[in-house]
Order: structure tokens, then C-alpha cells, then sequence
């Protein structure tokens, strides 16, 4: 049954980061800042591709001969490209966060990595959910659930816009034979406390990346300023194959569409979203997290007390989507949310003083 | 005389920023370059999406030498003195000091010529000045570096008369090497003087000039709507957005598909335009046409074909969205949404939307007796419904549509079409430069938006305070003000403010009302101030005209106006201003002088003159007939007759002698001027009017 929900999602946009990763070596972002960018002539593309076509039974082989065009990414492809090209730049790459987040900033790999002196360059693919875009699998353009790959590196190198366009290069979007633009995007994160000036990029027309300065994450200056690129996957993808559906999309070059893996999931979830999701426990839910949070910031657990948080900040989404909140409601959950982000972030950046560990005797 | 090139070459600058970027770059160098001395014959700024460019010509090769002085002690003074002063003076002996009479006596002076510095001495530390200051809306830092701009920089030409200035910030020095466009021409560009630079960036694929990338636009993007007999609409806006997008602009047509074009054009047009960038294309009847223009940064062998292609797609997702609403959104009536209302807070204490719609139906239902052709039924019913459409799905994606989606609906739903054009209308005029409704009940409505917000606000205490009018009431009270005259709306303020704070029940104490009142009229006189002046009428005659006393009925107010502008420019206005002065002049100060107030009644026989008596029966004569015009509103009469008075009042100050010797003749004759001022001031108080 079709059902036009109410739009007006908030731009929740929040990151995480993952302490994980502290394991990877602080250099290797500057090393990759000195390095010279991707060589032109062999764009990690071109080696994604032979794979593809190998398997892919109704690409002729005579065909391929000429500098004809190259066959377009399939999703997973595109997405092995990117972590490609990103490992080459220096960036460690991480795994999801396990945990439901509207966007990949909300990954502590992005949220607190953001702060702090340290060097950091890290790239991911997040998962984020949007409870208020489903559209039962009816809409071509609107996912509850969708992909990010998520870049951050920080300091900000000395021209990230050419490293992206180099990356658009790897995925097969050629900027000479298209128009490509940096338009004006400031982003905000009500819910983070955090913002930053950028733009949102566009091909002939269409945003496919979004692209940030980060100047404050949880209310604190960040110094030195980290640069984040949030690349929008099935966008891309659906540009890269000239799909005008998302559930058309080529998954995995062997004849496995989107539809195919993710069309049941956005029917139901759209009906746990608006219909079925228990708001009476969802409420509960965000007052449990939020006590929790609390708590582990008294222990000094930062991360513990920040996955709190991101487990508040998805509740609140799905009780909006259930249409339960009010406006003037609104404003005060995204509010309690920020501050249990500013928190955890000020939690993160505290001198290190480890937790006593009450077990061990 | 010396050229300066000045570039600032940075990632992306948000085209809204720009235009004022580059006057803020040209302030603050010309001001720089005066204020030492350096004053350019030109200076000139140009912008673009990643460059800042200023050119100034003319430039002396050093600031002029200056004197500088000092002064010492008085000849004579104690050796201690002397030396302390010579010392700080630099002198070696006092044969190097100059003497000066000053009226105090004779001192030392030390005199010494300072060399003015070479100009590109100064132009570094003006340039540097002037970017460590740089007042972008927003800034940002980036990687380690404590500086701002709007965006990271990335290189600095600063070239005097083909020498490089090597002016430093953020971490980069000037040189003579910029770049050309990001993808046709991104190698390295060595620059000697402007008229190189902007040779090279233009066989570089870069305009640096805006004015060029705009006529280029749209004089492209015209003659590609009239190869297929359509033309561009005006979008003067949208241009020069798109104008600060692009460094080498390449217009395109591209097709909007005809699945989308039964979705109202409006919806067509602010979805290319809101998000997509696009011109809307009309017909030869001013039909939107299934046609769009788009202006990419870049030229490619296939001739734009994937661009355009590109973006066609993009617009299909884009209208796709919009259509589902169109479809949805027909399937309630306006009517059923009302409930929906009670959702949306107005403001925390003026209740939700559903309780301003109420209000409004109400109000305009009782302004539509002062609007001439309009029904009280028709203005509740449109009143009401005027804000359903805030709860459809296609106000919700797209705000810029509400009243213009009501007003379809609203026709969908069989609503007169007099109440579906007041819904579209209600929300007008939305800035200065917008027309206002004409319609009589959409004027009507109009007006109770507009009047219920400022009443409601004021009411609460939420008035507009210095740059701060959160709830736009400075927009909604000119807006009133506008309609009110241009309709020539007979209407009396006070009693809609009074009719209009009784729809909010029990928020206002009745003690407080007329408070309220008072205060909205005395905003209205601001807003109207401010409203004038804009139009060029002299904010003297409206003072004048003002400082009669509360005026709520705003046509007659501007009739006053008007009449009193005509009258002082004429001869005999301008004559008796001057007498008026006079008049004033002398009362007050003989009055100071006396400790005595001039007025009342004058006993003719003191007057002791024939002409006093004389100016005394013209006085009051015309004081019955201005009251008489005054009274029927005609003002031009009114000033005609106080025209009358010319001749009366020369003579009397030709003949008379004021303060006469005897004080019962200067008493009367003093009180007499008073009474001049008097009865000029029935009409307009001219005490306030200048020049």
C-alpha cells in the first residue's frame, strides 16, 4: 500500500569514529599528502575491470578490443575501487560501524577522530539509515537504508578537490567529458553540535558527493581542521551504470540487482518506520540511552557513552518517523542528544586516565 | 605611475558571496592605498567561482616625502630640557633646531624630512592588512593554518609594474603564477600586468569578468530559446547565481519530459530553479515551455550531449518526487487539512495555525467592508483555507510554493475563484520590489495575515529591535502599507488593530490594549517614514504632517503629504515658509528673553498698526476656511488658503516694527506671530520643515 509519509526528515547528519584504528600508523597520512596522486595512465578502474568482464557473459569480447568505453562499475566494484584508491591515498580502511546511524559521520571514526592533534585519514563504507525516507520500494530515488563512503582525513591535505576528482577518475566519471562543479553546502549537525563550510558536488547537475571543512564537532574547535567526503553510493552508481532506478542497479557484475537484495528489506522497514516500530518502547528506549550515557561519561568510557548516544540519536529518528513528536518536541530531543554528543567528545579529548578496572581483583 | 594586479586564487567561493567580496577587496585597498598617500587614477575588482581579482592604475612609485615636527622647549629653558630634546630629536646641537614665535613665547622646533616609502613597501602591508581583515559572512580554517578565508587558499599574484610584491598570508607568498580553468587548463600560468593576465586566463578557458560571463549567458542562452521560437525568463537572481558558478560558461538546452509537464508550472519552475539551477523557458503565449536552460562550466567534445543528458536525468528524479505530491496531495480537500493546522505552532504563545487561520477568516471578513468589491463571505472562507497548504506534501518539499499549491487546490476542490486567488495572493507583497494584490478579496486577506502577525507580536512583546525582526513585522507592516495605498484602501487603522487583538481572546489585558494600539501605530509611522523616503518624498513634509498627531488612516495621510509638497514648492508656500521662520524666530526669541509665553487672544486695538490689524482679519478669515477644507479632506484647498496669507504677512513685516516701544503694541503684535504659526499649523506642523 502506497502512503506518502511525511517528509520532513531532519539533516541528521552525525558521525562516529572508531578508536579500533588507533593501531594504524599516525604518519601515513602525511606520507600520502607528499606522494604524487593516482598516475593518470592507471586508474585503479582499469584494474577492477578485466575482473568484470571476464565474468560478466554479456559483455563480447571482440567489443572491448578498442578504447571503446569501459564497462560501468557494478555497485560492489565501485566500492572496492574507492577503498583502492583511498588504501593508495594513505587512509586506513575501516569497516562499518556496527550500530544504526543516519550518516557516516556519526561513525566514531569521523565524530571524535574529527578532534584532537593527532593525524588521522580513514575511509569507510557506513550504512545509514533514514527512517523518514522510506518509501515502501516504490520510490526510484528514496532509500531508508542506503550506502556512504565516508573519507575523512585530517589535516586537511594541501588540495583534497584534486585528490576527489582523481577518485572520480578510479570510479570512471571522467571530469573532462562532464561538468562538474563545487556549489555551496554548509553543514550543520544539529544533533552533533558540529559544522563545517564546503560544497556539495555536482555532475552535470546531480549531487554525488558532499564535501566539508570541519571547523567545531561536539561544540570544540577542530584543530587542525580535518576534510570529510561523504560519497552518496547508489547515486553514484546509478550515474556510473545510467540507471534512473535504484533497485535497477548491477550489484555484483553476475546479474544481482539491488532489488534483488535490499527491495523486501526497504518495504518492510517502511512499515516498521511509520506503522509498526513501538513508540511507547522507542521512548523508553532514548531515556534508558540517555541514562546510559551518562553514566559510562562518569566512568570515563568515551566511546561505550558515545555509541549511547548514536543509539538516542536513532531512536529519535524513528519516533519522528512514527510522527509522534511535535514540533516544539522537536527541537528539545535534538537538543538532548547534542549534549550528550558534546559530552562524549569532551570525554574523548580528556587526558587519558584509564578506568579503574574494578574486576580485577 | 604604476599598475597593481592583485589575484586571490581559492577553492570554490559561494557564488552569493562574491559580488560582495569583490567590493569589500576594492574598499579595502583603495582605502588602504589613500590613506598612504598612494591614491590609484582606477581601481577596479572582477570575481569569479575561485578568483578575487582587483586592478588599480596610476599608482605614484613612492608616497610623497613628509615633514615631521617637533616641538621644544622655549628658547631659554634649562639645559636639561634642551639636551632631553635634543636627544629625542635626533639633533646634535640646537644650530639645527629652528625657532618659532608662538604666543606663548619662542621655542624649538625640530624639523625632518621623512622619505616616503616605496609604493610596494606599502601595497604589501595594505594587502596583508587587508586579507588578515577580509569580512566574509563565514569563514573557515583549514589544515593547520591559523588564518581564514572563505575557503582554502591556494596562491596570491600581487604584481606593481611587472615586479612581484611578495605579500604573505596564510601561509602562502605572492608570486606572478595562477592557474586557468580547473579541467580545460589547469597548468601553471605566468602573469606579467592585467592586460596579460587577462589575456592568458581567457585563452585559458577562464572570464574573470562577471558582467562578461552574464551577458554571454544570457545572450547564449536567448539565442538558443529563439532558434526554437521560446525565450528565456527573467531571472535576474538566478543569473547572477549561476553567474558565480561558472568561470567559462557553456548554456545548454536540455528537455523537461512530458510525463511531468500536467504538474503546475510552478512547481516545474521552482524545482529546475531551487535545486537544479535551470531557466524556465516560455512559449510564445508565456507558457512554460517543456524546454530548459542550463549553464555548465565546461565545454566537451560531444557538444554538452552527455551533460545535457546528465541533467535531464536528474530532472526526471527531481519531477518525478514533485509529481507523486501533485497526485497525492489532490487527493484531500484543503479543507480536511485544516485539522492537520492544529500541528503547527504559530508561535509558542499565539496558539498554532489552525487558531491564525481562525483569526484571519475572522479579520478579513471585517476588512472586507473597507475593500470595494470584496464579500465578508468570500474573505472568511479564503482566510481559512489560506494556510492548509502548509501540510501537503508539496509545501513541505518545496515552502517557496505555499499559497501558489492552496491555490490550485483550492480550485481543484471547485472553491470560488476569487477565494483560490486570494490563497496564492495572501502572502504578497514578499519584498519591496514585489507587486501587492489587487484582487479585492485577496486584499482582504492579505491584509488580516499581515495584521493579525503584527498584532499578535506586539502584543507578546516581540517587537522588531535593531537588525533584529525575527518574525519579518518590519516586511509585514510595509507590505501593509503598500497595499493600503496603492488600492487607496480607506482604512482606519486603529479600530482593525483593536478588532484584530480581539481574536486573540485573553492574551491582552483590556487595561493593555490600547498600549498595544498605540505602539503598532507609532511602528507603522517608522515603517512608513522609511517607505517613503525610499520613494524620494521628503521625510521633513512627512514629519511635518506627522507631528499633527496620530493619523491612522494612511490615504489621507499621503493626501496631506502631497498637498503640503505641492504648497512649498510653490512661490507663495515657499514665501510663507519664510515668514513662518521669521515669525517663529522673533517669538521665541523675545519670549526667552521676556520669560513670557506669546498666545491668545489679541485685542485688535493694541495691534496699533493698519497692517497688523489687517494680517489679524486674514488669519481669521482663512482659519474657518482651512478648517472647513481640512474638515471635507480637501488639503490642497486647505493650502491655497493659507496662500492667502502671503501678501498680508510681507506687508506686515515690511511695515510693522515688532517690538515696538510701548509694551502693549509689542505684546499684541508678538502675540499675532504666534498666531500666524498657529494657523498654519492646522494644516502641517511647519516647524519641521527644512531647507
Amino acid at each position: 500500500m502506497a502512503r506518502a509519509p511525511k517528509r520532513k526528515t531532519p539533516k541528521n547528519k552525525a558521525k562516529a569514529k572508531v578508536s579500533k584504528a588507533r593501531a594504524a600508523d599516525p604518519r601515513a597520512s602525511k606520507a600520502r599528502a607528499a606522494k604524487p596522486r593516482v598516475s593518470k595512465a592507471k586508474p585503479p578502474a582499469s584494474k577492477a575491470k578485466p575482473r568484470v568482464s571476464k565474468t560478466k557473459p554479456r559483455a563480447p569480447k571482440p567489443a572491448r578490443k578498442a578504447a571503446a568505453k569501459p564497462t560501468p562499475l557494478d555497485f560492489q566494484s565501485l566500492i572496492l575501487t574507492l577503498q583502492k584508491f583511498w588504501a593508495d591515498q594513505g587512509c586506513v580502511i575501516l569497516q562499518p560501524y556496527d550500530m544504526e546511524m543516519g550518516a557516516g559521520t556519526f561513525h566514531p571514526a569521523t565524530t571524535l577522530r574529527a578532534l584532537g592533534k593527532e593525524p588521522w585519514s580513514a575511509a569507510y563504507v557506513q550504512p545509514s539509515r533514514r527512517p523518514g525516507d522510506g518509501r515502501y520500494g516504490e520510490n526510484p530515488n528514496r532509500l531508508q537504508h542506503y550506502y556512504q563512503f565516508q573519507v575523512i582525513i585530517k589535516p586537511s591535505p594541501a588540495d583534497p578537490q584534486a585528490l576527489y576528482l582523481e577518485s572520480l577518475k578510479a570510479i570512471g566519471i571522467d571530469p573532462g567529458a562532464h561538468d562538474i562543479r563545487f556549489v555551496e553546502d554548509d553543514w550543520e549537525s544539529p544533533t552533533l553540535g558540529a559544522w563545517g563550510l564546503g560544497w556539495e558536488v555536482w555532475c552535470d547537475g546531480m549531487e554525488v558527493t558532499q564535501f566539508t571543512y570541519f571547523q567545531q564537532v561536539g561544540g570544540i574547535e577542530c584543530d587542525p581542521v580535518a576534510v570529510e567526503l561523504t560519497y552518496g553510493l547508489e547515486r553514484l552508481a546509478m550515474y556510473v551504470q545510467g540507471r534512473e532506478n535504484v533497485f535497477d542497479l548491477d550489484f555484483n557484475g553476475r546479474g544481482v540487482t539491488y532489488r534483488d537484495i535490499f527491495h523486501r528489506a526497504e518495504v518492510e522497514y517502511s512499515a516498521h518506520n511509520f506503522e509498526y516500530a513501538d513508540t511507547d518502547l522507542l521512548f523508553q528506549r532514548f531515556v534508558a540511552c540517555e541514562r546510559e550515557c551518562n553514566a559510562l561519561l562518569a566512568a570515563r568510557l568515551a566511546q561505550p557513552a558515545y555509541d549511547q548516544c548514536i543509539k538516542a540519536s536513532h531512536t529519535f529518528n524513528l519516533l519522528d518517523a512514527r510522527g509522534v513528536i511535535s514540533v516544539t518536541e522537536r527541537a528539545a530531543y535534538i537538543g538532548r542528544v547534542r549534549a550528550l554528543a558534546k559530552l562524549c567528545c569532551e570525554a574523548w579529548l580528556a587526558p587519558t586516565n584509564p578506568p579503574t578496572n574494578t574486576h580485577a581483583g | 605611475m604604476s599598475e597593481l594586479l592583485l589575484e586571490i586564487f581559492s577553492e570554490e567561493i559561494p557564488a552569493r558571496m562574491q559580488k560582495q567580496a569583490a567590493a569589500d577587496l576594492g574598499r579595502l585597498v583603495g582605502e588602504g592605498l589613500k590613506a598612504g598617500g598612494l591614491a590609484a587614477r582606477s581601481l577596479a575588482t572582477l570575481v569569479g567561482p575561485r578568483r578575487l581579482v582587483l586592478v588599480a592604475d596610476g599608482l605614484p612609485k613612492s608616497q610623497p616625502d613628509t615633514l615631521e615636527e617637533r616641538k621644544g622647549p622655549q628658547v631659554g629653558a634649562p639645559e636639561l630640557a634642551i639636551q632631553g630634546f635634543l636627544k629625542a630629536a635626533g639633533l646634535a646641537s640646537l644650530d639645527q633646531a629652528e625657532r618659532r614665535e608662538l604666543p606663548k613665547g619662542t621655542f624649538y622646533f625640530a624639523v625632518s624630512k621623512k622619505p616616503g616609502r616605496a609604493t610596494a613597501a606599502v601595497v604589501k602591508d595594505i594587502v596583508e592588512a587587508a586579507l588578515g581583515q577580509f569580512p566574509w559572512p563565514k569563514s573557515m580554517r583549514w589544515a593547520h593554518n591559523p588564518a581564514r578565508w572563505v575557503r582554502p587558499l591556494h596562491g596570491i599574484v600581487c604584481i606593481l609594474e611587472g615586479e612581484v610584491v611578495p605579500v604573505t598570508f596564510a601561509g602562502i607568498t605572492a608570486g606572478a603564477i595562477t592557474r586557468g580553468h580547473r579541467f580545460l587548463a589547469p597548468g601553471a600560468i605566468t602573469v606579467k600586468n592585467f592586460a596579460d593576465y587577462q589575456a592568458k586566463l581567457r585563452a585559458a578557458f577562464v572570464l574573470i569578468d562577471p558582467a562578461e560571463r552574464a551577458q554571454l549567458i544570457s545572450s547564449t542562452l536567448a539565442k538558443l530559446a529563439v532558434a526554437e521560437g521560446l525565450r528565456v525568463k527573467d531571472d535576474a537572481g538566478l543569473l547572477a547565481e549561476v553567474t558565480g558558478l561558472v568561470e567559462w560558461p557553456v548554456p545548454l538546452l536540455g528537455t523537461i519530459d512530458a510525463a511531468f509537464m500536467d504538474v503546475p508550472a510552478e512547481v516545474l519552475t521552482s524545482a529546475m530553479r531551487k535545486h537544479q539551477k535551470y531557466f524556465a523557458l516560455t512559449d510564445g503565449d508565456g507558457k512554460l515551455a517543456n524546454r530548459f536552460g542550463v549553464v555548465a562550466n565546461m565545454a566537451t567534445s560531444d557538444r554538452g550531449k552527455a551533460i545535457i543528458a546528465g541533467n535531464e536525468r536528474v530532472l526526471r528524479s527531481r519531477l518525478s518526487d514533485a509529481k507523486f505530491f501533485w497526485v497525492q496531495d489532490k487527493k484531500r480537500t484543503l479543507e480536511s487539512r485544516l485539522p492537520k493546522l492544529e500541528e503547527r505552532v504559530f508561535q509558542a504563545k499565539l496558539g498554532t495555525m489552525r487558531d491564525k487561520a481562525d483569526r484571519i477568516a475572522r479579520l478579513a471578513a471585517y476588512l472586507a467592508a473597507y475593500v470595494p468589491g470584496s464579500n465578508a463571505e468570500e474573505a472568511h472562507r479564503a482566510g481559512l483555507l489560506c494556510k492548509a497548504d502548509l501540510s501537503s506534501d508539496m509545501v513541505g518539499e518545496f515552502p517557496d510554493l505555499q499559497g501558489i499549491m492552496g491555490r490550485y487546490y483550492a480550485l481543484h476542490d471547485y472553491e470560488p475563484t476569487m477565494v483560490a486567488n486570494a490563497i496564492a495572493d495572501h502572502y504578497a507583497p514578499l519584498g519591496p520590489n514585489e507587486s501587492c494584490p489587487k484582487a479585492p478579496v485577496s486584499i482582504a486577506v492579505a491584509c488580516a495575515d499581515k495584521i493579525d502577525s503584527l498584532v499578535g507580536f506586539f502584543a507578546i512583546d516581540e517587537k522588531p529591535t535593531g537588525s533584529k525582526d525575527p518574525y519579518a513585522l518590519r516586511r509585514a507592516a510595509l507590505g501593509l502599507i503598500r497595499i493600503v495605498l496603492e488600492n487607496k484602501l480607506r482604512l482606519a487603522l486603529l479600530p482593525a488593530f483593536g478588532f484584530a487583538l480581539g481574536g486573540y481572546g485573553e492574551l491582552v489585558r483590556d487595561s493593555a490594549r490600547e498600549q498595544v494600539e498605540r505602539e503598532l501605530l507609532e511602528f507603522f509611522a517608522d515603517r512608513l517614514k522609511a517607505h517613503l523616503r525610499d520613494k524620494g518624498v521628503r521625510h521633513d513634509l512627512v514629519a511635518a504632517v506627522f507631528a499633527r498627531g496620530d493619523e491612522d488612516d494612511l490615504v489621507r495621510f499621503m493626501a496631506r503629504v502631497d498637498a503640503l509638497a505641492a504648497f512649498v514648492k510653490s512661490d507663495d508656500g515657499a514665501n510663507l515658509l519664510v515668514a513662518y521662520r521669521r515669525a517663529a524666530n522673533i517669538v521665541r526669541i523675545e519670549e526667552k528673553k521676556d520669560g513670557a509665553v506669546y498666545a491668545g487672544e489679541i485685542a485688535e486695538a493694541d495691534l496699533g498698526a493698519p497692517e497688523a490689524s489687517a494680517l489679524l482679519a486674514a488669519i481669521a478669515a482663512i482659519e474657518t476656511t482651512v478648517d472647513a477644507a481640512l474638515h471635507r479632506e480637501g488639503f490642497a484647498a486647505a493650502m491655497a488658503a493659507l496662500a492667502d496669507l502671503r501678501q498680508p504677512v510681507d506687508r506686515f513685516f515690511d511695515k510693522v516694527k515688532v517690538n515696538a516701544d510701548e509694551p502693549a503694541p509689542r505684546a499684541a503684535r508678538l502675540r499675532l506671530l504666534s498666531r500666524i504659526q498657529a494657523a498654519m499649523d492646522r494644516v502641517a506642523d511647519f516647524s519641521k520643515i527644512e531647507g
